[in-house]
């Protein structure tokens, strides 16, 4: 009854499928002839009949079958139709169409013949049920039909699974039915059934495997525990990899928050303090232009990419020409005039579109997830903002290296005077530069929105984040913000299991600070004379 | 470590027998004291197994091209910069590489900048107040009061160089030479045994230059100041030099007086675009 | 004396004057006038008035290391929260079986988390004279800790002012967690009585809001020994010339801790004055995003003169309070325009709007008097 349960799903699928305007004539032949061999005389025959049907594939087996089995599939008397009872009390049952599964009105039970069967036959239904599934068309369903069976078997199903494994194509059906064979057997006390199991990281073949190790068998309480010393050492392996997977995706989000801020940090030292709201305005132009184009969220989010670009760095020059030119050389008063400017972008968005959260929707093929193996499966939409990253940072470090804007940027940070004396536009250099940082903003709060809620406090949750990143790393060096960002993340997930989230947030920002004093300059600092001064 | 040290210094407050004088050893020897010295930064060797002696009571003069190493010489001796290798002695008791800048300040060494830097927001009078040879821990500093003797030499000082009259303005609205003269008037508060001066004539008039060179070389004597100027400016080199240090990419190129390092030819080499200022 | 050199200054004892007149007024028109006429100071406003006071005092304390230290703390606030929960500690001890679930000892929260004892941190609270020196120790030893760390690494600029709004975000986050045992969220409240005093009661409001005021003036008086004394000169020196002062031969690092630590005990006691007064210490106190307004209460009424700080708190919380009744939407506009203008067109606040003619230079220079004294 627990797996009838578990596929009800799939079964409910198929009822959808049938009740399609498919029912050809020769399905409905084929159909009739098989329902007709079930009513045979002997139960010897009814065997053979029911073999018959699951062999045939035919999609109504499985409903065929279950309704055999409760008693339900009866024949009109009469005219010799085939119908299955829905409800069996009272005097007059609501039948469908045992073909095509379509209502038929109600019949009364003098009208109808049961198709009987005996407690044999009943076992083998039970049986064929099970693995009716196996035979489906699709690989997916077969593969999890198979793992459904898994620690679910008795002794009735080993020869039908037997046999369906030798006909069975996909190796990984094959693979996984004999483990689930391989279970039973354990469950027997079959010491070489362990070694079918070892190295499974299914939670059933451990619980199996668990149960052995306390068998009073010495022989099979070893092999077992052996084994499952085995599975929890490439389980301790998953976890680590998980560990370092969601590290590396936070961190992969601080290194897209903060390295904007490195730039403009670092280059003119500002202390930008909008900075967050620069991303907030990016997240909010990908809900926008999904608003835009309603039913196409996928497109939306790529064209998303450059507007959300253009967005925030259009209002990054607005406030460097705002306020920013005017505070020269006063990095602090500089650090309070943004905040100010990052009060007012807050509230603006506030009062103009809502305090509540936006839902930025997530593409299909942004969901789901990418399985390595049983124990561990990477998130899509995590994966893609880490690769995001990685380009947008490929992309900078490409403008820096490449272009002469970058040429003119890394002059100005070196030296500001010099850069000036030798030509260089400082105050347009200054205006890219913010452009630049502050598009880059935009372009991190277009991947927040599809890892977070896009509301007016979306910046302010990673405006110290990042300014710690930024400081660990050490201004003015890409480099830096890569590797502070990545490994505060994966630092982070490190402590979260044992500390707590919180915790583990205050114990990273207590180490950064405390850091901070062994290396005031960050991990990579500027060195020589210019830094000195 | 470090922290108890400073908690059981600072319970020093009521000890009033801070000397005044330096303690610095001369007995055995030179006042200042640099052995194969080498530092680099990102690579680039600014000094280079630089060796130096200054004598006491001495007044030397260091030449040299830009990037010779002479302020990266400076910062090592005042602790600003840490050499990578070498040995730096003041006397011959102190190792200046175990002691931090205040710490060599007090032992009695004082500087001059570069580029002039006085407390822009606080008035002449009180540059040199801050500038006096005192007790400079927190809490003396805090009930510190301004006694008739230390107005005096306040004002003596004043006198000295030329800034009676600007004595309660902001030190921030001097020109460029009357806040040279400052940070003299700065150095000569705080009494040092070696004063280490860096192109103290530059921004100043010919005559305020001859009145520098008067001071500086009225300063240096035995048992009084030993002084290291650094300077570019030839004329006023030759006006106050006894011996003349030419350093050239971190390391000692030449030493001797005047004319004898003028004639090298190896400092003719070095200084080949510029050799009619030394001629 | 380096503690009464104050009293000799002008604008000191203007300041001074100033302030006791106030509080002396307000307390004749709230308690010699009926309710009901125009000029009645209702027991509302006092205290409204009395935060507002401790505000001020938080405010003077930020100046002192931001105007004359070169110190920017975006952390103060965190100071500021310790103390009021020192006072919040004692408060809740106070409140004895009077609570809620009436246990003798454990605060209703701990009560309510399942708490079988006190923790050791707690004890202690219910003795007014421990709690109070712990207003002043507990930020001090903080300030003492944070500033020693980062001052003897040479941690100074916006590399410090980041690291202070870290410090602040970090406690704030660990008072939010209800395993600390300071409340959780809800942080402490429902006081009863102070000193034995009816926290309800109008005379006790009344005597809040003097204590605040006093309070208020003798930490301006310290604050002003300190500047004008020859530390204070010190500190200006480091704050614009830093390697110069200590080729001076003076301790930087050491300058800079001790006024630190002075500053943060301040706010430390500001904390604990205005617990009592609005009822509720909660961890929002260390958002960073509060200490931060407090530095723009101290830009506003002019860095580095101190009476400028408690100007600007006066004026920013009255804004806010008239603001916040009227529209409350415009409010984060308005603090965030103030923000932008005060450092683009006011960088000298509104002390230097009406102190033109007087240098700060000016103020601090030792007196020809005083050098014959």
């Amino acid at each position: 009854m627990r797996m009838l349960q578990r596929l009800l799903p799939g079964l409910l699928c198929l009822c959808l499928l049938c009740s399609l305007p498919l029912a050809a004539q020769a399905q409905d032949e084929s159909g009739q002839a098989l329902l007709a061999s079930l009513d045979a005389d002997s139960y010897a025959e009814k065997g053979e009949a029911i073999e018959e049907i699951i062999e045939s594939g035919d999609p109504r087996s499985r409903r065929w079958l279950e309704a055999l089995l409760g008693g339900k599939l009866q024949r009109h008397k009469e005219n010799g139709r085939f119908v299955v009872v829905v409800e069996n009390r009272g005097r007059h049952w609501p039948v469908v169409d045992a073909l095509s599964f379509e209502a038929a009105g109600e019949m009364s039970r003098r009208e109808l013949d049961r198709v009987g069967i005996n407690n044999a036959l009943r076992g083998q239904l039970q049986g064929a049920l099970a693995v009716l599934d196996l035979h489906a068309e699709a690989v997916e369903e077969r593969r999890d039909a198979a793992r459904a069976l898994l620690g679910d078997i008795d002794a009735s199903l080993v020869e039908p699974l037997q046999a369906v494994i030798d006909s069975e194509a996909d190796g990984e059906v094959r693979h996984l039915l004999e483990q689930a064979l391989a279970i039973h057997r354990l469950a027997q006390g079959d010491v070489a059934a362990v070694d079918a199991l070892a190295g499974s990281l299914n939670s059933q073949v451990r619980a199996a495997l668990t149960a052995a190790s306390r068998s009073d068998d010495p022989t099979l309480a070893q092999a077992a525990s052996a084994a499952l010393a085995d599975i929890e050492q490439k389980m301790r392996l998953n976890r680590g990899l998980e560990t370092l997977y969601f590290g590396l995706s936070l961190g992969s989000v601080l290194v897209l928050a903060a390295i904007g801020l490195a730039i403009t940090f670092g280059v003119m030292g500002v202390i930008n303090m909008a900075h967050g709201e620069l991303i907030m305005l990016g997240a909010y132009t990908t809900w926008a232009m999904q608003q835009l184009l309603p039913g196409q969220p996928g497109l939306a989010l790529i064209l998303a990419i450059p507007a959300g670009f253009l967005v925030s760095a259009l209002a990054g020059v607005a406030i460097e020409r705002g306020v920013i030119q005017f505070l020269k050389g006063r990095p602090l008063e500089t650090l309070l005039a943004t905040f100010g400017v990052s009060l007012i972008l807050q509230q603006l968005v506030r009062t103009v579109i809502s305090p509540q959260n936006r839902t930025v929707v997530t593409p299909d093929w942004l969901s789901g997830s990418l399985m390595l193996n049983e124990g561990l499966s990477l998130t899509l939409n995590r994966l893609y903002v880490l690769g995001f990253a990685l380009v947008v940072f490929a992309g900078l470090m490409l403008v820096m290296r490449r272009t002469r804007l970058g040429l003119e940027v890394r002059a100005v940070t070196q030296n500001r005077g010099m850069a000036r004396a030798m030509g260089i536009r400082a105050t347009r250099v200054d205006i890219l530069t913010f452009a630049l940082g502050s598009g880059v903003a935009g372009l991190a709060g277009v991947a927040l929105s599809q890892l977070t809620n896009v509301g007016p406090n979306l910046g302010q949750n990673y405006i110290i984040d990042s300014f710690m990143v930024v400081v660990f790393g050490g201004v003015g060096n890409l480099w830096g913000t890569l590797v502070a960002g990545l490994s505060l993340g994966v630092i982070n997930q490190v402590l979260e299991p044992w500390a707590g989230a919180v915790l583990a947030k205050i114990l990273v920002l207590v180490l950064i600070i405390l850091f901070i004093q062994k290396r005031p300059r960050g991990l990579f600092p500027q060195k020589g004379r210019a830094a000195e001064g | 470590m470090n922290f108890l040290a400073s908690l059981a210094d600072r319970e020093r407050v009521f000890d009033f027998l801070v000397p005044a004088a330096s303690p610095v050893d001369v007995r055995h020897g030179p006042i200042l004291y640099l052995e194969d010295v080498t530092v680099s930064f990102d690579g680039f060797r600014a000094i280079d197994g630089l060796d130096l002696t200054i004598d006491d009571g001495e007044l030397r003069c260091i030449i040299g091209p830009n990037g010779a190493g002479k302020t990266t010489m400076m910062d090592i001796i005042t602790g600003k910069t840490r050499p990578d290798t070498g040995s730096v002695w003041f006397g011959s008791r102190h190792d200046l590489l175990t002691m931090n800048e205040p710490e060599i300040a007090s032992l009695g060494i004082g500087r001059k900048f570069q580029k002039p830097t006085v407390f822009e927001a606080l008035s002449v009078f009180e540059n040199l107040e801050l500038a006096m040879a005192a007790d400079k821990r927190i809490l003396p500093t805090l009930t510190a009061r301004m006694s008739g003797e230390i107005r005096e030499r306040i004002e003596e000082v004043l006198a000295t160089i030329g800034l009676t009259e600007l004595q309660s303005r902001p030190a921030g609205i001097l020109s460029h030479g009357q806040k040279q003269w400052l940070e003299i008037g700065m150095l000569l508060m705080q009494r040092p045994r070696l004063l280490l001066v860096d192109e103290p004539v530059a921004g100043m008039t010919e005559q305020e230059m001859e009145r520098t060179a008067e001071l500086l070389t009225g300063l240096a004597g035995k048992g009084k100041q030993s002084v290291v100027v650094v300077e570019h400016d030839m004329g006023f080199v030759r006006s106050i030099a006894r011996t003349v240090t030419v350093l050239h990419q971190g390391r000692v190129l030449a030493e001797g007086s005047m004319d004898q390092v003028a004639n090298d030819p190896k400092v003719i080499e070095v200084y080949l675009g510029a050799e009619e200022e030394v001629a | 004396m380096w503690l009464t050199r104050p009293f000799r200054e002008r604008s000191t004892r203007l300041f001074l004057g100033i302030l006791l007149a106030a509080l002396g007024l307000v307390t004749l028109l709230n308690l010699a006038l009926p309710e009901g006429h125009p000029l009645h100071v209702s027991t509302y406003t006092v205290t409204l008035l009395g935060k507002y006071l401790s505000y001020a005092l938080l405010a003077v304390a930020v100046d002192l290391v931001w105007g004359y230290l070169g110190i920017l703390s975006l952390g103060h606030g965190a100071f500021f929260a310790l103390g009021g929960y020192a006072m919040g500690m004692y408060l809740m001890r106070q409140i004895g079986d009077r609570g809620v679930y009436g246990d003798p000892v454990l605060p209703d929260f701990m009560v309510f988390l399942d708490w079988q004892s006190l923790p050791w941190y707690w004890h202690g609270f219910d003795m007014a004279a421990i709690a109070f020196l712990m207003v002043l120790l507990a930020p001090g030893l903080l300030a003492l800790v944070f500033g020693f760390l980062a001052f003897r690494s040479r941690v100074t600029g916006v590399y410090l002012s980041i690291i202070t709004q870290a410090m602040t975000f970090a406690l704030m986050l660990a008072f939010f967690r209800n395993e600390m045992g300071f409340g959780g969220n809800n942080g402490l409240t429902d006081f009863r009585e102070l000193l034995g005093f009816d926290l309800r009661s109008d005379a006790t409001r009344l005597g809040l809001f003097l204590a605040t005021g006093i309070a208020l003036a003798l930490g301006y008086v310290l604050c002003r020994a300190i500047v004008a004394s020859k530390l204070g000169r010190v500190s200006v020196a480091c704050r614009d010339a830093e390697a110069r002062t200590r080729f001076l031969g003076y301790r930087v690092e050491r300058v800079q801790l001790f006024v630190f630590v002075v500053s943060a005990m301040l706010a430390g006691v500001a904390g604990a004055l205005y617990v009592p007064q609005v009822g509720i210490i909660n961890p929002s106190e260390f958002s960073p995003i509060f200490s931060i307004e407090v530095v723009l209460w101290v830009a506003l009424g002019g860095r580095a003169t101190l009476y400028g700080a408690v100007i600007g708190a006066l004026l920013v919380n009255y804004a806010k309070t008239v603001f916040t009744g009227v529209m409350p939407d415009a409010w984060l506009f308005a603090l965030g325009g103030l923000f932008v203008l005060v450092t683009v067109f006011l960088p000298r606040g509104v002390a230097g709007l009406f102190a033109y003619r007087r240098r700060p230079a000016e103020d601090t220079q030792p007196t020809a008097k005083e050098a014959s004294a």
